[in-house]
């Protein structure tokens, strides 16, 4: 199919050569929508809805199909999310060494429930099953950096740095 | 020729305190000495010693340095490698006795291990194929190479190795399963959704010796008679994937992964499929709808995997730890491996120890070891001197074990009779500190969000088991809870279509074997024993510690502290609403709870 024969109601600002581009490797192989939308993810930040509806046209099956699996896993983002992503640990190690007052504490700084992004669209916190750095509980991640042996008071110096 | 070789621990644990820091550092520091060609830096895989990292050991003469940070490297460099004094204050030093200890091997946390699965991480650099050969890497994979299929099959059946994901299952008989199943097509799937939380064996094994990994994966391959493996990763171990893809493709530059493996004829393919954030996932049938890129859903067995599995062509599918040790046996033999180990369990089994122990991190044990050994010898004992109460074993899935059973040993079949399960390995270690009622909470809560909600007494009944928890910890619990819970939980267990929801009454049903009156004090005297849940605390000021500095009356929300300056402080208990930031905030410990 052509990129130029799908159509998307109402979405004309928006740039489907993205998408299109992204979508080349995986045309033609089976079981590659979770990496479709690992992809997609990674180019937009999060799941734009053209661009699943876009896949859904290319790939010939239904949006709602695409939509079960977004929906199905933590990993997948319907709403745009901030430039730092902050994971703190719910796990276990992490759980009895404390974290709680650690989450509540960013939490409270940041003005933010689980889930959500600051106004700045600078942060978006989330709580993670397990980061699987259990050694150094209680333990959170910003980006791809983790920050372990964490206490309440520690947070907001560490905040202070993105 | 190199004089000494230096491993810095590269693990996510180390990383994160700093240890790539450290081998700038050392890098720069060895150039100023010129000293780059008498000394080898390499980066490792975990050494297992997570909370004592970065973790730095110079070989030959084996010193252990832990915890070095970048500024520690110009004295190390100078006083060690040039002048041949140890650096005293790097080194570990016992948390009972404070004696330092110079050599890795006496640091208990070490020297009670037995590490098979475990045996090239923090040994060898992962990311060169050359050190896990010389090591005696890929002799199984030539070895099985030589052999009929059925005969390896029937080597790993006698070895007694059973599946270290969770539920034991002897793995020859696995592969046997999907070797009798005859198709053109079969496929082997690694299993590295690695979800408990408070376990992360597989992290480590895969971060710290990937090509362990994929020879077990062509083993099985061989075995089965498949041609290819998908290994399916979280994508929360972004480090693993790494390393798993810079081996894959050492492996098929050695011809040891593609076509025609080693002239055998056999060829051999092995994919990675990044998970996307699903504990359901690390369920075999989940994991394969989640592979053919549907929302990772259980299905009913049969059929069994190893007769319809991946795009319904039969599938073997093995946990990472297992097929780290697969490769091991393939070249040690069964007799050396079956050695190891109880009649019923052999071999080893890694658990990441963590929780309120002195030593945390991963350990790998002879099966029958007990938890004694473990938490005490290994563990080093309770912190700051508190008194052991339960060990958690098993993760969300495992139960809570209380004192009388640490003289238990540990194997798959005891720990099952003691109402707990070996899990993936997770150990959590709990004090008097500790509520059971929160942690059962804690635990159901976990599954209760993670269950897919495909069948009813999975998404309902954790549901439902969950709001009477919540309702105890919060002080509004009633009588008829206890019976309810335990109806509930087995009505979930026997119920429910996937091992999660099969175990997730687990945490629930061992605390309230074993801690049964801590249940009754939330629910009856409106008590928490260990001081845990916020609703059920009176919080009061000590007389005798408050200095009366006032800092407590300026962070508390409803203005229940009251008293005069330099004087000792009172709560008004009917203002106080039990948030606790004066406690936090009172330098002097003055402010207890009840």
């Amino acid at each position: 199919m052509q990129a130029e024969t799908v159509k998307i109601d109402g979405n004309s600002s928006f740039d489907f050569d993205r998408v299109e581009n992204l979508l080349q490797e995986f045309l033609g192989k089976k079981g590659m929508i979770v990496p479709i939308l690992q992809k997609i993810q990674e180019e937009f930040g999060y799941l734009p809805r053209p661009a699943l509806e876009y896949t859904a046209k290319m790939l010939r099956i239904p949006a709602s199909k695409i939509y079960g699996v977004a929906t199905f896993y933590a990993q997948f983002h319907l709403q745009p999310r901030g430039k730092n992503i902050i994971r703190v640990c719910r796990g276990t190690a992490c759980h009895v060494r404390g974290v709680s007052k650690v989450a509540e504490k960013a939490q409270e700084i940041l003005k933010v429930g689980v889930g959500e992004t600051t106004e700045d669209l600078k942060f978006t916190y989330e709580e993670v099953a397990c980061i699987g750095a259990c050694g150094l509980a209680p333990v959170m991640m910003i980006n791809d950096q983790t920050f372990g042996k964490l206490a309440p008071d520690k947070v907001k110096t560490i905040l202070e740095k993105f | 020729m190199y004089e000494r070789q230096i491993l810095i621990c590269a693990g996510t644990g180390c990383i994160s305190s700093g240890s790539l820091q450290v081998h700038e550092a050392l890098r720069k520091e060895l150039q100023k000495h010129q000293m780059e060609d008498k000394v080898r830096i390499i980066l490792s895989g975990c050494h297992g010693f997570c909370e004592k990292g970065p973790i730095f050991i110079v070989y030959p003469e084996d010193i252990f340095y832990c915890e070095v940070q970048a500024e520690d490297i110009p004295e190390l460099v100078e006083e060690y490698l040039v002048k041949g004094n140890v650096v005293e204050r790097l080194l570990y030093k016992d948390p009972v006795t404070e004696d330092a200890v110079t050599s890795h091997q006496e640091i208990p946390f070490y020297s009670k291990q037995k590490r098979l699965a475990l045996r090239n991480c923090g040994v060898i650099d992962p990311e060169n194929i050359d050190e896990y050969i010389i090591r005696g890497g890929y002799q199984g994979l030539e070895r099985a190479l030589r052999m009929e299929s059925l005969d390896i099959i029937n080597m790993i059946k006698s070895s007694g190795l059973r599946g270290r994901g969770g539920a034991g299952f002897p793995t020859g008989m696995k592969w046997e399963f999907a070797y009798r199943n005859e198709s053109d097509k079969k496929y082997v799937v690694c299993n590295a959704d690695e979800g408990d939380p408070g376990a992360f064996m597989d992290r480590s094994v895969l971060e710290g010796d990937p090509h362990a990994v994929l020879e077990g994966i062509i083993i099985a391959g061989l075995a089965i008679g498949s041609d290819e493996a998908y290994l399916y990763v979280r994508a929360e171990y972004p480090l693993a994937i790494r390393r798993l893809r810079t081996a894959i493709a050492q492996a098929q530059e050695y011809g040891l992964i593609g076509e025609n493996i080693l002239g055998s004829g056999f060829g051999f393919k092995i994919n990675i499929k990044e998970g996307a954030g699903a504990f359901v996932c690390g369920e075999e049938t989940a994991l394969l709808a989640s592979i053919e890129g549907e929302r990772g859903m259980p299905r009913p067995r049969p059929p069994f995997p190893a007769v319809k599995g991946l795009w319904g062509e039969p599938t073997c599918i093995n946990n990472v730890e297992t097929l780290a040790n697969v490769s091991l046996i393939m070249r040690k033999g069964t007799d050396w491996y079956s050695a190891i180990g109880t009649e019923g369990s052999k071999g080893t089994k890694i658990f990441a120890l963590t929780g309120k122990v002195n030593n945390t991190g991963l350990c790998e044990v002879p099966m029958g070891i007990t938890l004694r050994e473990i938490i005490f010898d290994i563990g080093g004992g309770i912190r700051d001197g508190k008194k052991f109460k339960a060990v958690q074993i098993g993760g969300p899935s495992g139960g809570c074990l209380p004192e009388s059973h640490l003289d238990q040993p540990v194997d798959y079949d005891s720990l099952t009779s003691a109402g707990a399960m070996m899990g993936s390995g997770g150990m959590v270690v709990m004090d008097e500190d500790t509520c059971m009622v929160d942690l059962a909470r804690y635990f159901l809560s976990f599954t209760q969000s993670e269950s897919c909600g495909k069948c009813t007494p999975c998404r309902e009944g954790t549901k439902r088991m969950l709001e009477i928890l919540e309702r105890i910890t919060k002080g509004q619990g009633v009588a008829e809870d206890i019976p309810r819970l335990q109806k509930l939980a087995l009505a979930v267990k026997d119920g429910s279509l996937c091992g999660l929801g099969q175990t997730a009454p687990n945490p629930v049903l061992t605390t309230l074997r074993y801690f049964q009156d801590e249940y009754e004090a939330h629910i009856f005297d409106r008590r928490c024993p260990a001081g845990q849940c916020q609703e059920l605390l009176t919080y009061y000021i000590d007389p005798e510690l408050c200095t009366g500095c006032r800092a407590c009356t300026r962070v508390c929300p409803t203005g229940a502290i009251t008293g005069e300056k330099k004087e000792p402080h009172v709560i008004d208990e009917e203002k106080c609403i039990n948030c606790g930031s004066c406690a936090e905030r009172c330098k002097f410990d003055a402010i207890k709870v009840k």
